[in-house]
């Protein structure tokens, strides 16, 4: 995907982006990291299609080859999964039928769908959960549901909005990698967003610093440890370097913009 | 063991305290010596229960018959009602003021008019009710189809769901918990309303319901029979919450705040 120049501002005066140009380039895991309120969460609406750009353009292409441009609503449903910071689950449903969801909401629910259903909550580790209720399970385990629905449908595009913010460090290391070993699988184009450089460094293969007040992209930089990822990556010396300069230009991008206070 | 007691708990501790003011009520009339046609003891009145019995519960039928029809009507006409209002923004914004006048404009002072106008009297009464039902319904739906999360809306469009598809698996399993606290109230309501609607009616009808019974007491300064049709009234009351409350809790036990018994300490 290729944004050019995307801004947007909301209604009620606020300019969330400003200037955007970024590439999305087909089976890289993009990590679009900075602090609070930089627009990341705004950026990765529109990039999913939810939201349209006050300004600028998107183009996408998919498998077809061809770009075309982008207006909300002609992105071809299940193309795209998004997980968002809240698991987001129909607490009246049990876990498979969330999982489900998306092929119900397209109309295709038959043999194959179910057991794409099955075999998507037995990779997210839920095997025996099926008939649970989300209010049964933990915040990670509905986490896992909520990664699960999103890949059901074999997405080209993985949208995640700080997904394992909510949660503990043990779970969401552990989630990290299980996050890792699902897009090694198939290999669809993900868009992360964080605020944490640790994370970013750990998943990614590019980042994206983005800086707030209006958001835009500050700098990118490429990572390049080895995927997958070794074990004791976390302290190798690579990592840490790595994280190291990344903190450095985050610190340095937004020392640089000035701070308005809006 | 424990659970068991709390059940039986829950029911006894009102019965207990019914129990004693019973008792109390009893030793006041006695002790004051108070006649029967100005405030029967609560035996004679159990025993005017067991003799009239008979010819109360038919008339509790027909009045039930009433109740229980303004309440399904209420549900599926309140219900499609509160359905459109979510559709359609102009349409609430239009309507819903007429459907507060009706609500607030008392059911004493409209029912004659309605009695007059509608010739068959189990249908006047029927509308008489359902006005006095209805409102909470609408209200409660509306709100709760209107209660959606906002990301599980997001990501209906994402997965490009149609606007039936998103009332059906979306919107209407998010209105539920609130149609059913509306449905709670309405039921109340509609035997209320149904009351009063007899009431008013007086010997319109060619059937007599408790509340004519009520009346037709006190006009024979019958009172004993008075107040065991007054009980039967409120026994019914009782009854319809109670069945209400457990088909609430039916449909919401596996996810709803409201419904789900508490769980041991993991």
């Amino acid at each position: 995907m290729a944004l050019r120049a995307v801004g947007k501002r909301f209604a009620s005066g606020v300019t969330a982006l400003s200037g955007i140009d970024l590439d999305i380039h087909r089976s890289e895991f993009l990590s679009l990291l900075g602090p609070s309120g930089c627009g990341k969460s705004t950026l990765l609406r529109i990039i999913a299609g939810l939201s349209a750009p006050s300004s600028g353009i998107r183009r996408l292409s998919l498998a077809t080859g061809h770009a075309e441009r982008i207006t909300t609503g002609n992105i071809p449903a299940g193309r795209i999964g998004f997980v968002f910071q809240d698991p987001t689950l129909m607490p009246w449903s049990t876990v498979a039928e969330n999982v489900l969801l998306p092929f119900r909401l397209s109309g295709r629910v038959g043999r194959a769908e179910r057991a794409r259903v099955d075999a998507e909550i037995g990779s997210v580790g839920l095997a025996g959960f099926e008939r649970a209720y989300p209010r049964q399970l933990s915040g990670g385990m509905r986490m896992r549901v909520s990664i699960a629905r999103a890949l059901v449908t074999d997405p080209d595009l993985l949208l995640l909005d700080e997904p394992f913010a909510a949660l503990d460090e043990i779970t969401r290391m552990a989630l990290n990698d299980d996050l890792l070993r699902l897009w090694a699988n198939r290999r669809p184009t993900v868009v992360f967003v964080t605020h944490s450089v640790f994370e970013s460094v750990y998943l990614s293969t590019r980042i994206a610093i983005m800086t707030p007040r209006p958001g835009r992209i500050a700098a990118e930089l490429s990572v390049d440890l080895p995927q997958p990822r070794a074990r004791g990556e976390r302290t190798s010396p690579g990592y840490v370097a790595l994280c190291a300069t990344v903190s450095e230009k985050l610190a340095k991008a937004m020392a640089a913009e000035p701070c308005r206070l809006k | 063991m424990k659970r068991l007691w709390t059940r039986f708990g829950r029911a006894a501790a009102p019965l207990a305290v019914g129990a004693v003011l019973l008792a109390l009520w009893e030793i006041i009339v006695r002790a004051e010596d108070i006649p029967p046609y100005i405030l029967p003891g609560p035996l004679l009145i159990a025993e005017t229960l067991w003799t009239d019995g008979p010819s109360l519960l038919g008339s509790l039928l027909v009045t039930l018959r009433i109740t229980l029809a303004a309440l399904a009507a209420a549900v599926i006409l309140g219900g499609g009602i509160a359905l459109l209002f979510s559709l359609s923004r102009v349409l609430a914004l239009s309507l819903l003021p007429y459907a507060v006048i009706l609500q607030v404009t008392p059911i004493v002072a409209i029912a004659p008019l309605i009695i007059i106008w509608v010739r068959e009297p189990f249908l006047a009464l029927l509308v008489c009710a359902w006005i006095v039902a209805f409102f909470p319904i609408i209200a409660n739906t509306t709100v709760g189809l209107n209660s959606a999360d906002r990301n599980l809306l997001a990501l209906f469009r994402l997965y490009g769901a149609s606007t039936g598809k998103t009332l059906r698996y979306l919107k209407l399993p998010t209105a539920l918990p609130y149609f059913l606290a509306g449905l709670r109230i309405s039921g109340g309501l509609a035997l209320i309303g149904a009351v009063v609607a007899e009431f008013v009616a007086g010997t319109g009808g060619t059937e007599t319901g408790l509340a004519f019974r009520i009346l037709e007491a006190g006009y024979r300064l019958a009172v004993p029979r008075l107040f065991a049709a007054l009980f039967l009234l409120s026994v019914t009351g009782v009854v319809i919450y109670l069945v209400l409350d457990f088909l609430s809790g039916l449909l919401l036990r596996h996810w709803h705040e409201s419904a789900i018994e508490s769980e041991e300490e993991e």
